[in-house]
């Protein structure tokens, strides 16, 4: 017992938090690094996320591709995707305001969510947990799916990549370069608008592995990726886009405390985020790990 | 967003234009009941004040709100809970609606403008989907059934709501009443600051204004005059629902301004005008409103960022060769 609250289910909801967590985090990070260098809030990445769940349901239903070719090809798909929609539309975008990349988006999304919900209607769609994954071991104090410990240690590992992808390599320091000054890396023969267009290729790729992950979690559903957003919006707030590793932190801490919310006042769980921006906002109005005021 | 706002009170085109068109407006809101199905049109009217409450803060001080839907479909809320369950005459309830939209209004833009640009737009959204799981949970609210039911009652002890001419009237001049002010405030020393604040926030700070405090002030005036078109809209439909309070009216209405001109005192009159009749075209076909809805997003931020009453506006001009482009 802890706080009178018998452990399997303190630990159970903790897993849950850390589950969400793992999402909010991976997805944070895919907005934090298109917004680093192209300065745009996607608000589309809901309707990624969405959308590379209901890829991952549509390629096992109709051409019985499973879950691991899945984990490669949704990504993929859903990168293209963004490219696309990079090089016809946001790419024209530079020059105006800010705001018009996010509305741009927010139509992209309601576009995206509006086919779906035509097409498939709102209930959402089971997808099997891989064979490889299934059942789930005790630990003595909990029973753990082995399959949500695998999105802990997979989004553990994403997020792992993605930060070394940025801080490490060759790709990532013309990243950084360009985000800090695009001009002068321009002017150093880095071809910029491709350096764009691959950036939110991989941050709609990522929303995309997140979604697909997500489907034997949760409902394959046209609403998942609205719901989601907000609350990474939110989790973005707390964190501040200055930087990567704070991106993921929030996202797993704030994940947590969305769990324990969960055990001692359930009523509050589904705002306890906003709650937690609110209170950021009054003390460090620039979030937790944010640079820029 | 100030590189695209029409030239507002700059030339004399753009209010001639605008006095031309108050003038035909008003006739045509006089007359229109008796033509076209009032119920549509006092909705047209709630919607189109919204927005002009909206564009208030948009378009006039450079603010993006994605939450004002809790304004307008909180105020709906309080209305509706006002005169049914306390019994208040409709003036009243209208009065606890505005009151309590502009409270919530004050708490929003307290957390909101502490952030600026995106931020703000994030902030905004999030707390405004914070409002929404409150009302999904709290008990006056109703839950998923909303509030229904809600009687009209009788202006003043005089005029009695429930006959649709009379509530046609009475919304109407609740409608000019909204424009009144939203106009007075646009084109008063206060609204001139709140334009310098959209122009260059940083040079409104160093000629001494206290940018936040004028700001806010902009938020809970915006949050009041939506708050009107929400308790409005729930005596006309007579219920108030969780559909006025989720996020896709706050997208909703930042497509009517938008769609109609961001910064013009007429645009979002006519992208509300036109996004209602759409809506309701659609509404018996079989094409989803999100759809379209996302659609005309899409091709606004794209080609058309001026608005339809932006862009005539931008005609005008180069025909008089005022402002070459």
């Amino acid at each position: 017992m802890i706080f009178g609250i018998p452990i399997q289910a303190f630990a159970g909801q903790l897993l849950v938090g850390l589950i969400n967590g793992s999402f909010y985090a991976m997805l944070s990070l895919g907005l934090a690094i298109i917004f680093g260098l192209l300065r745009v809030i996607n608000f589309a990445h809901g309707a990624q996320y969405m959308l590379g769940a209901f890829i991952g349901y549509l390629v096992l239903a109709k051409l019985g591709i499973g879950y691991w070719p899945a984990l490669i090809l949704v990504p993929v798909i859903v990168g293209l995707f963004g490219i696309v929609v990079e090089r016809l539309a946001l790419s024209r975008l530079y020059e105006v305001d800010p705001l018009y990349g996010l509305l741009f988006t927010f139509g992209l999304a309601l576009v995206l969510e509006g086919v779906f919900r035509y097409v498939y209607g709102v209930s959402g769609n089971p997808y099997p947990v891989p064979p490889a994954l299934a059942g789930g071991v005790n630990l003595g104090f909990m029973f753990l799916p082995i399959y949500r410990g695998w999105i802990v240690v997979a989004s553990l590992i994403v997020c792992l990549g993605a930060w070394l992808l940025v801080e490490k390599t060759k790709f990532g320091s013309y990243l950084r370069a360009a985000t800090e000054n695009p001009k002068l890396v321009q002017a150093f023969g880095v071809n910029v608008p491709v350096l764009l267009t691959l950036t939110y290729g991989l941050g709609a790729g990522l929303a995309g592995l997140a979604g697909i992950m997500a489907a034997p979690v949760y409902q394959v559903s046209p609403l998942m990726g609205s719901n989601m957003i907000i609350v990474v919006f939110a989790v973005v707030v707390v964190g501040g886009m200055g930087s990567i590793l704070g991106a993921i932190l929030t996202g797993y801490m704030l994940g947590l405390a969305e769990g324990l919310t969960k055990v001692f006042y359930p009523e509050a769980s589904s705002i306890v985020i906003f709650v937690i921006m609110a209170i950021v906002l009054l003390i460090r109005p620039a979030g937790l790990f944010g640079k820029d005021a | 967003m100030a590189d695209t706002t029409a030239p507002t009170g700059k030339a004399g085109t753009a209010n001639r234009l605008e006095l031309v068109l108050i003038g035909l407006g008003v006739v045509a809101l006089l007359a229109l009941p008796f033509f076209v199905y009032p119920i549509f049109l006092m909705k047209m009217m709630c919607f189109a004040l919204f927005a002009c409450a909206f564009n208030l803060l948009l378009g006039y001080t450079g603010l993006l709100s994605f939450g004002h839907a809790a304004f307008f479909g909180g105020a709906a809320y309080f209305t509706a809970h006002a005169v049914k369950v306390w019994g208040l005459s409709p003036e009243i309830g209208i009065l606890t609606g505005v009151a309590g939209a502009a409270l919530l209004g004050l708490v929003i833009g307290f957390f909101a403008i502490r952030r600026q640009g995106i931020y703000f737009a994030m902030i905004t959204l999030a707390l405004s989907q914070m409002f929404y799981f409150f009302c999904v949970q709290a008990s006056f609210t109703g839950g998923e059934d909303g509030i229904q039911g809600v009687p009209r009652g009788t202006f003043l002890g005089v005029f009695d709501l429930h006959d649709e001419h009379t509530m046609y009237y009475f919304v109407a001049a609740n409608f000019l009443l909204g424009l009144f002010i939203v106009w007075r405030i646009v084109n008063s020393p206060f609204g001139l600051i709140l334009r310098s604040i959209r122009e260059n926030e940083n040079r409104a700070i160093s000629l001494g204004y206290s940018v936040q405090n004028y700001k806010l002030a902009a938020f809970v005036m915006s949050a009041a005059l939506a708050g009107l078109a929400g308790a409005i809209k729930a005596l006309v439909f007579q219920f108030a629902t969780l559909t006025d309070v989720a996020w896709q009216m706050s997208g909703e209405v930042i497509l009517m301004t938008l769609l109609g001109g961001i910064g013009t005192m007429a645009g979002p009159i006519f992208g509300a005008g036109f996004v209602v009749a759409l809506q309701n075209m659609l509404a018996t076909s079989d094409f989803p409103v999100t759809i379209a809805t996302g659609l005309i997003f899409m091709i606004c931020v794209l080609i058309f960022r001026r608005g339809i009453v932006g862009e005539i506006y931008a005609w005008l001009d180069r025909q008089r060769g005022e402002r070459p482009e």
